[in-house]
Parts: C-alpha cells; sequence; structure tokens
C-alpha cells in the first residue's frame, strides 16, 4: 500500500531523468498513478494563485499539454516547499522530480524574467553567492568571529568536520552573527572544525529547484571539486538549502560524504553541549519547522531538543508545525520573487506564518534556516509586531545561553 | 590669440547651462595659471545675448550658423575644430553633460590629437598641465599630462562652484564666421517633455531618495513616510527608475533633475558619479548605505553605515514623535 | 536589417580594484573583467530590433580574458554571429581599441555594409574617448549617444531614435542610416540566457576569430597616464554609530539644529 509521505525520506530522483524519459524511472511512472484527488493543490500555499497548480501539471503532463504550463508564469509562485510531496496520497515526489523539471523549461520559455530573480541567478554563476558580493570577500567575517576559525585554503590539514557556511550567513550582517554564534558554539564544544573560506560558493540547490540546470550544474561542478582537495569526515552546514542539495543532488556527481545540518550535528552532542547551556531564561519560544529539513527530511525533534536543553526555555507550538509547517516563501527562488509577488496581490506566506507564531504567545521564533532570519523579521516589521517577537536562530539561543 | 583657454559655454533652451559657469570658473584658474585668456566660445543660432552673462572670461567668440540650431555633436565638433585649427588654444574645457555628450570625442577625432574624459579637476603642476580623471564609477582616479598643443578635455559637473565663474561684466564679443553644411545627417525633430501632474522635486525643500539598496519596490513606502514625516518628497536614483519603482519625473541625477534641497536623505544609493552630479550641492546630505566604502560617504555630511530598511523607520518614528512632542510644548 | 554590436570588455568593480606596482596601470592579479553594462544594453536594443523587423545581429569584440564568456553569452541570447579581434594589445585604450574595431569592421569581408552600428553609451574605463563617436569618425558615419529608443525606416534609410536630456526631457532626432548608436538604456532590460543555453552555445557554436594586426594607434595622440590612484577623498562624511534608533536620535538632534524639525 502507497501511503502519503509525511515527512518520509524522500530517496534523491535520478540525475538523467528529464520530461522525455519520465517513463523509464520508477519515479516518473508514479506521476500516472495520480489520482487527481488536488490535496497537492490544497496544500499549496500559493495554490490558489496558480493557473496550473500541482494537480493539474500532472494533468497536462498526461493529456499532453505540458507546453502550454511553460509559457505561463504561474510557477513563479511554487516555492519548493515539499509540502505537495509530502501529502499526496500516491507518493508522488513532485517537488523533487516534476516541478524542478518543468520550471526549468518556464525559464526558457517566459519572455522576461523578475529583474530580482534574474539578478540573483546572474550574481550566483558570475560570483558564486546571490548577492553580487566579491567572492574575495566571503570569509571576510571569519576576522570579527571572536574565536579562531581555520580556513583549509590556508591550512589545508585534514579536518574533522568541514563546516560548509554558505552565502546569508558569510555576506549578510544579521547572519554572520549566527555564523558567529556557530563558531563559538564548535569552539566551546572542542569540535575540531575548518570552512573553505573564500573558496566556498552557493551550493546552488536553489538554482536546481528555482530554474536553472544549467547553474546548478555548473555550482555543483566546482564545488565537488573543491571538496575534493581535502580530507574531513563530515560536512556540517549551516543552511537546510545546503544540506538539501548535498543530500539529494550532489549524489549525482558522486558526492559521498557525511552531510549533517548544524541542528542535528549539535543534538547528536547534546550531553556534552549540555552543560555547557548556564544561563537561564524566561523565555517562551515556537520553533518554525523549516521545509528543507522538516518536509524533506524529517528533522523535527533534534531542534526541539536543542531548544529544550536551554534552561527555563518553554517551548510552544504553532497550529501548523512539523509535517504541516508553513513556508516562510523563500524557497525555489521566492526569496528573490518578493517584489513580482506583491505586484500580484499575493499575500506574503511570511506574514501569514509570521502572524501563527505572534498569536502562540512566544516570545521568540526559532529558526534554522538563514532565508528564514531575514524574511519573518521583515514580517514582524510590516505588521507591527517587532516589539512583541523576536526572531533567532537556534545557534544564536544556543550561543546566548553558553554565555560564549 | 594662440595659446589661451578657451570654454565651450553650453547652453540649452535658451539659457546658460549652469556647467558653463563651473567651467569658466575652472578655465579661469588655469588662464591665470599659465599666463593666458581666457575664452568663452559660444555655439548656436541666433543667441548672441546669451554671451552676456559670460563675463567671466575676457571674451566670447561667437559662432553662429543654423546648424548649430540644436544639439547636433558633429557640427559642434566641425564648427570648433575649425576654429581651433585657426586659433590653437591652449586649452578648450567643454562640459560632459547630456547637451554636450560627445563633442570632445568628436573634435580630438578630427584634429587628430588626444582627448581626456571625465576630468574632474585641471591644475598647472611644476609648470604643466595636470588632468584627474574618474574611471570605474569613482573607484579610480587617473592623473593624465595632456599632450598636445590643443588640449581636449571633457569637465565633470561639480569641478568648480557654478558662482565662482558667474560675472556682472558683459564680455566682448567677437563673432567668427562658420562654414558648414546646411543640413546634416543628424537632425533633432522635436522634444519630448516628461509626464506631467507630478511634483517637481527640483522644488522641494526635503528629499527622501532611494537607491538599488532599498532591494524591492514595497520598501519605497519606507521612503515615503519619511519623507511624509519631514514634510518633503521622495526621489530616486537611475535604477530605481528603470526597475518602475519610480516615475522618470522623480530621478536625481545626470539624465533626470539637478535638485538643492535643503535636506537630503539618500537611502541606499552607493553614490555613482551620475548620480551625485544631480544632488550634490544640496545643503545638507545624510547618507545611509549597507556598504561603508560607498562613494556617497564622501558627498555627504553624516553617514550611517547599516541597512537603510531598518534606519528610515526608526527614522521616521523619531522624527514624528518629535515633532508632536514640539507641537504640544507650543500649545 | 544588418545591426552589429560592438561588446567591449571592462573591469569588474566588484572586485576591489588595486593599482599596479607601476602607479599607472591596474593590477591584474585579482582582477576581472565583465562585459561592459551598456554594451549589453546596446546587444538588448539590437536583439529587440531583429525581432521587430527581422535581420541579422553580428557581435565584434576585441579579444581579451573572459571576452569568450560574453561572446557565447550574446549567441546564446540570439546573435546570429559573433567575432573577436585578436593580435592587439590586451588592455587597448577606448581610442586604440575603438580604432581597431573600425580596422576590423572595414576590412573582415562581409561585415559592411551594415545598417545600424549599435554600442554602449559609455563604458567605465573611458578615459581618452567614447567607442561611439570614435567608431563612427573613423568609418564617416553619422552618430548619436544615450540613445533610448531606436525605430527604423528602412524605406527611407533612416532610423528616428529618442536620446535622454536633462531633467527628464528626451529629444526626438532623426539620423540616417548607415549610423553608429551608443545606447544608453535598450527599450527592456537585457534578457536573462539560462546557463544550459549559453553551454549549448559553447558547444554548438563558433567564436570566428579574426586577425587584425595593430596599425600604429591610429595617427592620434595619447596622453599618458602619469599615475593612477584611489580616489582621494577630501571630505567625508562623519559616520553616525549604534542602533537604527540611536542613529535617528542623532540625526534629530542635527535636523532640529538647521530648523529642520
Amino acid at each position: 500500500m502507497v501511503t502519503a509521505n509525511h515527512g518520509v525520506f524522500s530517496p534523491p530522483p535520478p540525475c538523467d531523468i528529464g520530461l522525455d524519459n519520465l517513463t523509464q524511472f520508477p519515479e516518473g511512472r508514479r506521476l500516472w498513478t495520480c489520482i487527481q484527488c488536488g490535496t497537492c493543490a490544497g496544500t499549496c500555499p500559493y495554490g490558489d494563485r496558480m493557473q496550473y497548480p500541482p494537480r493539474r501539471i500532472i494533468g497536462m503532463l498526461r493529456a499532453g499539454e505540458l507546453e502550454r504550463v511553460f509559457t505561463s508564469d504561474s510557477l513563479l509562485n511554487c516555492v519548493a516547499c515539499y509540502a505537495c510531496t509530502a501529502k499526496c496520497p500516491r507518493g508522488i515526489d513532485l517537488t523533487g522530480v516534476l516541478l524542478p523539471l518543468v520550471k526549468e523549461q518556464v525559464l526558457l520559455h517566459l519572455p522576461e524574467i523578475p529583474a530580482e530573480l534574474q539578478k540573483a541567478l546572474e550574481n550566483k554563476l558570475r560570483y558564486g553567492n546571490p548577492m553580487g558580493e566579491s567572492p574575495r570577500k566571503r570569509a571576510a567575517w571569519v576576522k570579527t568571529a571572536g574565536v579562531p576559525i581555520r580556513i583549509l585554503s590556508e591550512d589545508p590539514r585534514p579536518a574533522d568536520a568541514l563546516w560548509f557556511v554558505e552565502c546569508y550567513n558569510s555576506y549578510y550582517p544579521r547572519g554572520q552573527q549566527c555564523a558567529r554564534a556557530t563558531a563559538k558554539i564548535f569552539t566551546a564544544l572542542g569540535i575540531d572544525f575548518a570552512i573553505l573560506g573564500n573558496e566556498e560558493k552557493c551550493a546552488g540547490e536553489c538554482g536546481r529547484l528555482s530554474w536553472e540546470r544549467g547553474l546548478y550544474s555548473t555550482l555543483m561542478e566546482y564545488n565537488m571539486l573543491v571538496l575534493e582537495k581535502y580530507k574531513f569526515k563530515l560536512i556540517v552546514t549551516s543552511c537546510p538549502h545546503a544540506y538539501d542539495a548535498f543530500r539529494y543532488r550532489y549524489t549525482a556527481l558522486g558526492f559521498d560524504y557525511v552531510i549533517t545540518h548544524t541542528t542535528p550535528f549539535l543534538a547528536q552532542r547534546l550531553a556534552d553541549l549540555k552543560p555547557l547551556l548556564k544561563r537561564k531564561t524566561d523565555c517562551v519560544v515556537t520553533y518554525h519547522d523549516s521545509c528543507c529539513l522538516g518536509r524533506h527530511s524529517s528533522i523535527y525533534d533534534e531542534p526541539r531538543l536543542l531548544l529544550q536543553a536551554i534552561p527555563g526555555m518553554k517551548l510552544v507550538e504553532m497550529t501548523h508545525n512539523r509535517v504541516n509547517t508553513l513556508c516562510c516563501g523563500g524557497g525555489g527562488g521566492g526569496m528573490w520573487l518578493d517584489t513580482y509577488y506583491k505586484a500580484k496581490g499575493n499575500e506574503r506566506l511570511s506574514e501569514r506564518r509570521v502572524k501563527e507564531a505572534v498569536a502562540t504567545g512566544a516570545d521568540v521564533l526559532a529558526v534554522a534556516c538563514p532565508y528564514e532570519i531575514s524574511r519573518f523579521e521583515d514580517a514582524l516589521k510590516v505588521l507591527g509586531y517587532e516589539k512583541r517577537m523576536i526572531v533567532r536562530d537556534i545557534v544564536e539561543l544556543l550561543a546566548d545561553a553558553m554565555e560564549v | 590669440m594662440a595659446g589661451n583657454v578657451w570654454v565651450l559655454a553650453e547652453h540649452w533652451r535658451s539659457k546658460i547651462s549652469d556647467i558653463t559657469y563651473e567651467l569658466l570658473a575652472l578655465g579661469k584658474e588655469v588662464a591665470t595659471n599659465i599666463g593666458a585668456e581666457l575664452q568663452a566660445v559660444l555655439l548656436g543660432h541666433e543667441v548672441r545675448e546669451l554671451a552676456q552673462s559670460l563675463g567671466a572670461a575676457n571674451s566670447v567668440l561667437y559662432l553662429d550658423h543654423v546648424a548649430l540650431a540644436n544639439p547636433v555633436p558633429e557640427s559642434f565638433a566641425q564648427a570648433l575644430a575649425s576654429a581651433i585649427r585657426a586659433r590653437k588654444p591652449r586649452a578648450i574645457l567643454i562640459p560632459l553633460t547630456n547637451v554636450s555628450w560627445e563633442i570632445g570625442t568628436l573634435l580630438a577625432a578630427q584634429l587628430e590629437v588626444g582627448y581626456i574624459n571625465a576630468c574632474k579637476d585641471v591644475r598647472l603642476v611644476e609648470g604643466k598641465l595636470q588632468v584627474r580623471s574618474v574611471l570605474y564609477g569613482g573607484k579610480m582616479e587617473a592623473l593624465v599630462n595632456p599632450a598636445q598643443s590643443t588640449a581636449i578635455l571633457g569637465i565633470l559637473p561639480g569641478a568648480r562652484p557654478a558662482d565662482h565663474g558667474r560675472a556682472a561684466t558683459v564680455p566682448m564679443l567677437e563673432e567668427v564666421t562658420v562654414d558648414l553644411a546646411e543640413t546634416s545627417s543628424v537632425q533633432l525633430k522635436r522634444y519630448l517633455e516628461p509626464e506631467p501632474g507630478d511634483i517637481d522635486i527640483s522644488k522641494q525643500e526635503v528629499l527622501v531618495s532611494v537607491g538599488r539598496g532599498i532591494q524591492s519596490r514595497e520598501n519605497v513606502r519606507l521612503a515615503e513616510e519619511l519623507a511624509g514625516a519631514l514634510g518633503g518628497a521622495v526621489c530616486g536614483s537611475r535604477p530605481v527608475i528603470d526597475q518602475g519603482w519610480l516615475p522618470l519625473s522623480r530621478q536625481v541625477g545626470k539624465s533626470g533633475a539637478v535638485v538643492k534641497p535643503k535636506l537630503y536623505v539618500a537611502a541606499g544609493i552607493s553614490g555613482a558619479p551620475e548620480h551625485v552630479e544631480g544632488m550634490k550641492n544640496s545643503d545638507l546630505i545624510i547618507a545611509i548605505n549597507s556598504d561603508p566604502q560607498a562613494p556617497i560617504f564622501n558627498v555627504a555630511r553624516y553617514g550611517i553605515t547599516a541597512d537603510a530598511i531598518d534606519v528610515l523607520p526608526a527614522l521616521t518614528e523619531m522624527v514624528r514623535s518629535r515633532k508632536k512632542e514640539a507641537k504640544s510644548r507650543a500649545a | 536589417m544588418k545591426i552589429i554590436v560592438l561588446l567591449k570588455m571592462v573591469p569588474d568593480v566588484v572586485e576591489e580594484l588595486e593599482v599596479a606596482a607601476d602607479g599607472q596601470t591596474l593590477d591584474t592579479e585579482f582582477l576581472r573583467l565583465i562585459a561592459n553594462e551598456l554594451d549589453n544594453h546596446a546587444l538588448e536594443e539590437a536583439l529587440l530590433l531583429k525581432e521587430k523587423y527581422s535581420g541579422t545581429v553580428t557581435v565584434v569584440a576585441l579579444d581579451a580574458p573572459e571576452v569568450d564568456d560574453a561572446l557565447f553569452t550574446a549567441l546564446a541570447k540570439g546573435a546570429d554571429q559573433a567575432l573577436k579581434i585578436t593580435d592587439g594589445d590586451s588592455a587597448p585604450s577606448t581610442l586604440s581599441g575603438a580604432y581597431r574595431l573600425a580596422q576590423a569592421l572595414s576590412t573582415v569581408p562581409g561585415l559592411l555594409p551594415v545598417d545600424l552600428i549599435l554600442t554602449g553609451a559609455q563604458a567605465i574605463d573611458d578615459l581618452d574617448g567614447m567607442t561611439s563617436p570614435l567608431v563612427a569618425h573613423f568609418l564617416r558615419l553619422p552618430q548619436l549617444g544615450i540613445i533610448t529608443q531606436v525605430s527604423v525606416n528602412s524605406v527611407a534609410g533612416v532610423a528616428t531614435v529618442l536620446r535622454e536630456f536633462p531633467g527628464g526631457v528626451r529629444g526626438e532626432y532623426e539620423i540616417q542610416l548607415p549610423a553608429v548608436l551608443g545606447i544608453q538604456a535598450a527599450e527592456k532590460p537585457p534578457r536573462y540566457v539560462p546557463v544550459s543555453r549559453v553551454q549549448v552555445a559553447m558547444k554548438s557554436r563558433v567564436i570566428e576569430s579574426v586577425h587584425v594586426p595593430t596599425a600604429a594607434d591610429g595617427g592620434v595622440g595619447l596622453s599618458p597616464v602619469e599615475e593612477m590612484l584611489k580616489p582621494e577623498v577630501t571630505e567625508h562624511a562623519q559616520m553616525l554609530q549604534g542602533s537604527p534608533e540611536e542613529v535617528a536620535n542623532q540625526l534629530c538632534e542635527v535636523l532640529a539644529g538647521r530648523g529642520l524639525l
């Protein structure tokens, strides 16, 4: 019996699956078992804004009319949140298999793509980050980290953990606060870690799930070459999107390193970590499940374990939690489509989510993804809640409790 | 007379451009330094009376021809070239503006001498003329020694204060015959005015200006709120207008408006020369940019290295509460 | 309709620029080159004209580091032909570059005659001139710059163009073809081309390399750069520190002091 995915780990999609050979793969053939129930469209955060919600896309595919989807801007509303994949009673991996393939065609057919998204894609290709910052400044934040951080290109000795910092935590001041917190926690735990520094480039997940196979393969090939230069036991990353990319996509190029995200990584070391969490708090915190960590990879308990290990921290749940989490709207290119969504009158998903968070009465909205920090902080400001609730990455809360 | 310093007196739609006075101020300095006279060169058709305000020059050379009635760079370059061949000035300063854009390049090419672009200063150093030019969007400057007998220099706006080039005296006028074809392969047909019905930002006392750094159209509202609180209006740099976040009438800079408000708040604007030339004479410039190296900080009086999206609302709130306080105190 | 687009590689200012040891040129160790932004607009305008009037677009560039990327990208966007002019100075000035381009256009068979030559109205490294008027001068063609709109009447052999003037005013000009235009902004923002399309172009299209030996520098004297330096900062803003609220407070003090509150 095929059950709904419910956050069950779905295997990496085959790397050479395409729209012209779908039926040669089990994941592709599964599309023909769709019963058109519409659960995907119903659970899709922007399903009501799409001319072609997921259900219809499968319908068009099976009717041989998929080309009409390519010339529609409907898929610009897909934020790659895995909700459709998680809820499909047939276990169809829409987010992983079909949607990226269709999005790729949409990019080729759309007469104009929104300027912000275009710039982000061009910047990723040229500079390895969507902001268009110089690659040579990627590790500049290290100077202000407060603890020594080894950069492999300068000191290529083997490390236990290669910490893949990713773009937002490297370049954005708010993200750098998280990077510093992470560095301090790793140091306090005595972890032997190192970073790629300026050699690091975007893992490219948002290129894959938002349209750009060519961009993605370029970044993937580059990162694989860089990783092959060094020796390490595992890769730990601060970014769930990079985690997603490494775990599910890079396998196509032979990626076989152990890959983890900071939250499960630290949760595994809770026995060492807990004694260091000294500062008591009387905060009430609610945790936002990231789509990539949660729905896609079933990492629900580890972040909660970390939060509950903080003395005095009280955890409350939002109405939509775990597999039902509401996407912040940053995935699938959504991070660079806010102007477009606004012009179309779409409600901002981050605002939808923040209202739920505030309704819990919590003081702190805890997150585990760099996109979520800026998106939720913006939403709090726009809705006028910035005095009622703050957004903190889990690592920031841990670092605070460690008094580092 | 040979060896003089010439200034191309730019005019547009019956008015001498401000940059002409800036160049007269600069030209006067250079002429004095090299012991030569300053001559303004006025090209046009039936614009003789415009020469009256060019008194900072010792004299005005007036070249009148129907082919010079409208800005056609080639015709202007040709007319100037023959005058230069005849009179051999030491240098000619040419405005780098939309009106006179290509004249310097074409003139130098016709005379087969060198041209130096984007000059912000001309000085005499160890007895030789030295020019300072701006490169790479303001990130580098080059010191160049004009090599030829007539230095053709394209001067950026803002090299000197315009007031230093104004004079009450009416200069001597010398009319010079011009030999040009009557028609040209480039003809101005008409001007298209910008959309009416919007405010004139050049008349505002307070402007809150946004650049790419505010990141999205919706954030323009943050500037609008501050402008409202301060009793001013919103404007922007070119990229913001190109994206459609503000209409063309709100553009400040080379192809937009030149503004001189009492207060100019530059939010998320890097300070590229094309924008700065449109606002650098504002009484008080406050700049907010997350990049500490942004060139805008060289032109601003006060600077804040932060995200404009964070500072604008904080400032709006504080302005509002201060105004409220002041009101209730006055009541 | 036949259109040629001239593309120039210029320093990418996203990278920190440094002066080389000679004190006169840019340090090239970390220097990256990128296609001149306004040349991208010129290419976009050419492609839009091609879509409107049908015809061909040929992109021509002087050989330089990273020029292949730019030319393949142009082909992927829809240009019909790409030419790279080799055997010249690796870092020509705008003037000598324009001279070589004009030489190439006049000597390479099949390029001229043409209806339009488009290039950017300016570039960030234009120290000794601008490409559009220079190429026009060397080819003895009419020219106009700061153009934001082009329409062509092939029958009458003229183009109607809009040139930007101050205050948002635009001048409508008629220019006889063939002509050189310096584009300030294409009528639409330069289009995106997916990386996979560029990769396909790299495999299936060819950039023609044309050997044009450098003559003397166009017979025009170049003024030597005596020194290149980072801008002298004669004044700098007084920087205010603190949280947004603290900074707002300080600013209000300043504004109040000037009677602006």
